[in-house]
């Protein structure tokens, strides 16, 4: 990762400081000033990687475990797998102990779903059976596309006996899954080690930047062009100072060796000065911005306020290099079902063959009696609907109310599980799905056993197999499912379920009648923010679909192009359809959703959602939960089904929400005009009320193409709120990136199932919700947790806390090196510009180590500027952060100057109390040695209290560090510094006795108070003035803190 | 709200296994101070620096003004010298000079006597490191630390080597006080001039049965005129390597512009008080060239107090630094009255 890379440049930079200072003629620092810090940046980030690879290693404890043992399976293998086996590469199932040669497997390692899945091999293989015999002498080909990260798509074919078999999903077993309610089964392995499915999607996400990341480097290059511009200035004053002066004093001190000019003696002093100007880039800087991060990301895996307990899932960071972008999100990005809702699906309402069936539990639940379903031994008792004639028309036989039942019962791809004798359980992998098949039983149409071949129904009682034919499978593209099955009475039909939009244009044209009344229907219940499904059947001819069936075979066996001939082949026989009804499920909100939409808005978080619902489930869904409400001054929608209609309507609302934009005058029609080309960047722009747009998948794919995205991007980020529904998992994609690419903010995008993925991807952060969609989601976030409310916690206390203590952070670090190394540069002109260090070398090696870095990894960890009962209290306080205010490059040459200023403070009041002074006793105190001393001594202690002053959180943990560091400072300058005889430590500055000698002088300590004060009494000025003058959202919250009244007295 | 609260608190019951520990510091609650920038905290905090610095920067200048002393730059007053000094064949000329001087009034209490020299860098860098601490321990190692005088051209080893030691200060003076044409040498302290811990720790002179054996096999540095262990023949414990003349040489300066102590008046006689009123000479034996490189060389006659010599850096510095601090004091007051009635607090 770029953590990784940056150790890389990192080392090498040190590497190059070492052989500068290898060189003689350049060397100016001991060895051990560049060795020291390097080990212990190794280290520290070995510790990081060790913790990093500890956590991962928790994840993939069970994979892991099993490599050993199957290190030495290879491709072509035959494995024997029995019951709750792990399965450790991908195989191709050929037989099992069960009947129809079935394998049910658990898949919760591979995408979280904890439903029972089955597998089921292909019977020619599957004769196989347990006879080792025949399995050894097994011989056929497979041939199968190349290694991906598809988990959910397997393409291939085996030759047996010259034979073509297609090969699919269904018949194979992925690494990770468990087999379950299986004996034994064999399978082939097909994919081994990293080639396998699990591991092909470990590790492949794109690695993310923040933008403090990309600023930050962008500074350090900045620093390195200032470094080199010191080292320049230092290096002519050499020159000059050699020609006049040092040509002179060669009596006494000769040039060194092979030095024989000025000139040449000035470059080399280039050198050395770089290696003493090197710390004003500290490479300890990556190191502790990484671990700023992960402890932060560790307080968000430990907060038990993000802790859902019914499902017990703790919120989780699964990138630990984000944390401060958290602080500064613009755009979030929101799924609908399962985000905002809780994908918990209750089968609501229901129109069949014209005539609507509507009883909402809500209104009723306490007057009616709920619907008896006693007449149906299976009935799921904790089913609730209150409509009596729908169970009438059951039980009176309606030919089509029969059919709507026995549609839903057929055509569907749920797993029954019947332990129990009558107590079904199903497994559903969509909840919608789960709610039909429900709904279908209670009202006596049970589903009560699968195989691949067949489906048993119990109608009203009486037990009924259909063959199963084919099955035409869902995907985001089709958006409808359809079954094919052959009754027992030998009838062949068709069932088809699917989206309005799409099942309304298959349909017959005899139902055009019932297709407006059930419109009418659909348009009543979308209204509701229910999620509305159109069923349709169609009796098949039987000669027609002997061809059809055959094609199909030929097609699914296909090695090239199977998808595209599949689907042409589906939408050839999913046509003329009779409309049978429409269902209507109802999402229940999650808790809090509205409330934390609410703070979000306050926070001036700008929220798009992305969702794949019909417009009117849509916008009912946001009234429901503030999104949208009766206050805004407009909501614009935006169907055009024509690139120019989207256009103009696209410009009359942004005529509306900002006329001035339309004028020349304008900043960003100016922008237009001047580069011929697309201006990069758009600023914000106000519109004159609080707007909301709505725009269908239709209208927004024009929207998203080359010629209008700017004008979407102008009107939508004007609007406080934007729905797009009916959109694609490709479109939220292109949405995110579009915001992304026009605009200077950070977005964020949450989202639960697999159709978010990428648009959790593409954004600069990803939520994933672990709900009931699965685990595809969390897996490809960056940060994951039970409810959508836990996204306020997320961004207004962690993500706030994240970015002001990230920027705290750089801004104390880059003032404490600027004020250490500068000291340097201002020596250089009194020390005749030769490379003279002002401290001795311990301190300039221990100085970034020990000395000052736990204080601000201290600071960084634990500073909070207010709790976060207030931060989700006050949102505002979150808007600094999406305006980057707290650290950009105004701030960073704030810090900069501020560090020059306590330079020249730290050398030249020193400089003048010592210069051409003596002790109280008359002897020498303004040797080098002693002016060392009382230099680190007052550098030390200014950075010790300008933390103090950036530090508004004083737990223990800090006064230990702060008091700790100043300790061990001067523990260390007293042994080092005191009368031993310093022949053992080695080196050219053998400092005894200077700490004694000096520190017991009044003067030197006058000097050092002076320091201390002109270095931090301006600040203390300056920092009380800007809260009274210009004072950020947190200074005013603050004053809560000193006078709670105003509190009372406001609210 | 309040609905949110109550869900809160239920997820705060119950918690199985993967529930986060409810320690305060994974929950970020610790106790914590919370300080903050209050008027009355910073008001304070000027006003007393302010008074504070204005009171220690009063007692300071007017202590540095109760320090007297005589500086004598005698650069141009040995001219003659210098240009002898100037060709180095002349190395083993003596040369004498005297500078007169009278004090008008009394110098009352210690008198220090110090050599000052304006321009030798004695702080650039490849000349502050050429020394061995090693060899001055009286440990026999060759050192590399002493480039460019370590060893001589046959090899025998420079003894103290080094630029520092090479070049040390070798001017001598001698204080005549002139009464009544009657001369008489002011008594001068030679030791006891170094710190404790540079005499009796950092310099040892390698054991042997006497000093000059101690020495042999190494050679004096090729400035000097005479080896290590006949700088002070008087004085046992103030020769070779441990000759405060040398070790006061050896604390290299900060900066181009120093003072090394010299000789203090020893307090008998008529100087038992310090010295008195009167016409003064100084004899200079000069041996240190320095007009090469246009440094200057000083006599300095110096009393001290107890903040050090006579330098009026830090009492200014202190009386400015407290003024700045009473007015910025003032003028944030101004400004605080000015906001006070500002609403600066978000209207919930």
């Amino acid at each position: 990762n770029l953590f990784e890379q940056f150790q890389r440049i990192a080392n090498a930079y040190f590497l190059f400081l070492l052989i500068l200072q290898l060189i003689p003629q350049i060397s100016s620092l001991a060895w051990f000033t560049t060795v020291v810090p390097l080990v212990l940046v190794l280290a520290v980030s070995g510790v990081k990687d060790a913790i990093d690879d500890f956590v991962r290693s928790m994840l993939l404890t069970c994979t892991l475990e099993f490599d050993e043992k199957w290190m030495n399976v290879q491709v072509g293998d035959i494995i024997r797998l029995e019951n709750n086996n792990f399965v450790t590469a991908d195989l191709l199932l050929l037989s099992s102990s069960e009947p129809h040669s079935l394998t049910y497997i658990e898949t919760a390692e591979l995408d979280g779903e904890t439903n029972l899945k089955v597998k089921q091999a292909l019977t020619v293989t599957a004769e196989l059976g347990e006879d080792l015999q025949k399995l050894t002498e097994f011989n056929g080909e497979v041939k199968c596309e190349a290694p991906n990260n598809k988990l959910d798509k397997f393409t291939g074919t085996l030759t047996l006996r010259g034979e073509k078999y297609a090969l699919d999903n269904e018949k194979m077993l992925l690494r990770g899954c468990i087999i379950r309610n299986t004996e034994w089964c064999f399978g082939l392995v097909i994919y081994a080690g990293p080639d396998t499915k699990l591991m092909q999607n470990s590790g492949k996400t794109t690695f993310k930047r923040t933008s403090i990341d990309r600023l930050m480097n962008v500074l350090v290059l900045l620093i390195f062009a200032f470094l080199a511009l010191m080292c320049l200035i230092l290096a002519i004053g050499n020159g000059i100072w050699e020609y006049d002066k040092g040509y002179y004093f060669q009596v006494y001190l000769p040039w060194a060796e092979g030095v024989n000019s000025a000139s040449y003696s000035g470059f080399l002093m280039f050198w050395s000065y770089v290696i003493i100007l090197n710390t004003v880039v500290p490479i300890s800087l990556y190191v502790s911005v990484e671990i700023i991060r992960l402890g932060n990301s560790f307080y968000i895996d430990w907060d038990r306020k993000m802790y859902y307990p019914p499902k017990d899932t703790p919120a989780q960071a699964r990138t630990t290099t984000l944390n401060e972008e958290l602080g500064q999100i613009k755009y979030i990005f929101s799924d609908k079902t399962g985000t905002l809702t809780q994908n918990i699906m209750c089968f609501n309402k229901c129109s069949i063959h014209g005539k609507s069936y509507e009883m909402n539990g809500k209104y009723l639940e306490r007057r009616q009696k709920k619907v008896d379903f006693s007449y149906n031994q299976l009935a799921d008792p904790k089913f609730a609907f209150y409509d009596h004639s729908l169970v009438e028309a059951v039980k009176l036989g309606d030919i089509q109310t029969h059919r709507f039942f026995r549609l839903l019962s057929l055509c569907h791809t749920v797993m029954p599980e019947e332990k129990k004798e009558g107590n079904l359980v199903y497994q559903a992998q969509s909840p919608d799905e789960g709610a039909l098949v429900t709904a279908a039983r209670n009202f006596g149409f049970v589903f009560r056993a699968r195989t691949p071949e067949t489906i048993t129904v119990v109608e009203m009682g009486e037990t009924k197999v259909y063959k199963l034919l084919a099955i035409l499978d869902f995907n985001n593209v089709r958006k409808r499912m359809s079954v094919i099955v052959r009754s027992p009475e030998g009838d062949l039909t068709l069932y088809c379920k699917g989206a309005d939009t799409i099942l309304y244009e298959l349909l017959h044209s005899s139902c055009d009648s019932l297709k407006e009344e059930t419109t009418e229907h659909l348009n009543e219940f979308a209204g509701e923010g229910l999620r509305t499904l159109v069923v349709a059947y169609k009796n098949l001819d039987e000669e027609y679909f002997q061809d059809w069936i055959r094609r199909h075979h030929e097609a699914s066996t296909a090695l090239e192009g199977r998808e595209d001939k599949l689907s042409e082949l589906y939408e050839e026989i999913e046509k003329d359809l009779m409309l049978l009804g429409a269902t209507a499920i109802e999402d229940k909100l999650q808790d809090g959703v509205p409330q934390t939409i609410e703070t979000l808005a306050r926070a001036s978080i700008k929220i798009w959602v992305l969702t794949g619902d019909k417009q009117e489930t849509a916008m009912n869904i946001s009234y429901s939960c503030n999104l949208l409400n009766d206050d805004m001054d407009d909501v614009f929608v935006i169907e055009g089904s024509t690139s120019d209609d989207v256009l103009k309507e696209l410009r009359d609302a942004r005529k509306k929400m900002k006329p001035e934009s339309f004028l020349d005058s304008d900043e960003i029609n100016i922008q237009f005009e001047k580069s011929s080309k697309k201006p990069k960047v758009l600023p914000d722009e106000q519109a004159n009320g609080v707007y909301g747009l709505v725009i269908t998948g239709h209208s927004l794919a024009y929207g998203l193409e080359e010629n209008l995205e700017l004008e979407l991007v102008r009107t939508a980020c004007m609007c406080k709120v934007v729905i797009c529904c009916r959109v694609t998992p490709l479109q939220k994609a292109q949405v995110v990136e579009l915001v992304k690419k026009y605009k200077k903010a950070v977005t964020l995008a949450i989202g639960d199932g697999a159709n978010d993925v990428s648009m959790i991807k593409t954004a600069h952060i990803g939520v994933g919700i672990s709900g009931q969609e699965g685990m595809q989601a969390v897996l490809s976030s960056d940060f994951s947790f039970a409810q959508f409310r836990y996204l306020q916690r997320l961004l207004l206390v962690h993500g706030r806390w994240s970015y002001i203590r990230m920027c705290k952070f750089l801004k104390y670090f880059f003032y404490k090196n600027f004020a250490f190394t500068l000291v340097h540069f201002w020596y250089g002109f009194f020390s005749g510009f030769s490379a003279q260090t002002v401290y001795d070398e311990w301190f300039i090696t221990l100085y970034n180590l020990v000395y000052t870095s736990l204080p601000v990894l201290g600071m960084s960890l634990f500073d909070q500027d207010v709790d976060d009962r207030w931060s989700l209290l006050f949102p505002q306080l979150y808007v600094p952060g999406q305006q980057n205010l707290y650290f950009n490059k105004t701030v960073f040459v704030k810090c900069m100057f501020q560090g020059i200023y306590s330079s020249l403070i730290l050398f030249f009041i020193p400089y003048g109390a010592m210069y051409n002074t003596v002790r109280s006793d008359g002897k020498a105190i303004a040797d080098y040695q002693s002016f060392a001393l009382m230099v680190q001594t007052c550098l030390l202690i200014v950075v010790s209290v300008q933390i103090c002053l950036d530090t508004s959180y004083w737990t223990v943990v800090n006064q230990f560090f702060i008091w700790g560091s100043l300790s061990v400072y001067f523990a260390i300058t007293f042994t080092m510094y005191s009368d031993g005889d310093c022949y053992s430590f080695d080196s050219a500055f053998c400092f005894s006795g200077t700490a004694r000698n000096t520190l017991s002088q009044p003067n030197v300590w006058l000097a050092i108070f002076l320091s201390i004060t002109l270095c931090v009494l301006p600040v203390v000025g300056f920092r009380f003035l800007k809260t009274q003058l210009r004072p950020t959202p947190s200074d005013k919250v603050r004053k809560y803190l000193i006078k709670p009244e105003i509190l009372l007295t406001t609210t | 709200m309040k609905n949110k609260m109550s869900f809160l608190q239920q997820e705060g019951e119950a918690c199985p296994s993967r529930c986060p520990d409810n320690s305060a510091f994974r929950q970020q609650r610790l106790p914590a101070w919370k300080p903050q920038f209050t008027i009355t905290a910073v008001l304070s905090t000027f006003f007393l620096t302010g008074m504070f610095c204005l009171s220690v920067g009063v007692c300071l200048i007017l202590s540095a003004n109760s320090i007297r002393e005589i500086q004598i730059d005698y650069s141009d007053k040995c001219s003659d010298c210098s240009k002898l000094r100037e060709n180095s064949s002349n190395w083993n000329k003596e040369c004498l000079c005297s500078v007169n001087f009278t004090l008008k009034e009394d110098i009352l209490g210690d008198v220090f006597m110090y050599y000052g020299l304006q321009n030798f860098y004695q702080n650039h860098r490849r000349y502050a490191i050429s020394r061995s601490d090693a060899q001055l321990l009286g440990q026999n190692v060759n050192n590399s630390y002493c480039a460019p005088f370590t060893t001589y051209q046959n090899g025998t080893p420079m003894a103290p080597c080094g630029a520092i030691a090479n070049s040390m200060f070798n001017d001598t003076f001698d204080l005549f006080y002139n009464l009544n044409s009657s001369v008489t040498q002011v008594p001068l302290l030679k030791t006891g001039n170094s710190w404790w811990t540079d005499k009796n720790v950092k310099f040892r002179n390698p054991k042997s049965y006497n000093l000059s054996s101690a020495f042999a096999g190494t050679s004096r540095p090729p400035y000097w005129q005479k080896p290590v262990y006949l700088l002070d023949e008087e004085d046992e414990r103030n020769n070779g390597y441990i000759n405060d003349d040398f070790i006061i040489w050896m604390r290299v300066s900060a900066f181009a512009t120093f003072r090394n102590l010299y000789r203090r008046v020893r307090r008998i006689r008529q100087f038992a008080d310090g010295l008195p009123a009167g016409n003064y000479t100084f004899h200079i034996s000069y041996n240190f060239p320095v007009t090469k490189f246009k440094a200057r060389k000083h006599v300095i006659l110096s009393t001290v107090v107890w903040s050090g010599g006579s330098n009026p850096f830090l009492g200014i510095a202190y009386v400015i630094s407290g003024t700045a601090a009473t007015l910025a004091g003032f003028v944030i007051t101004a400004i605080h009255l000015k906001l006070r009635k500002r609403k600066t607090y978000f209207q919930k």
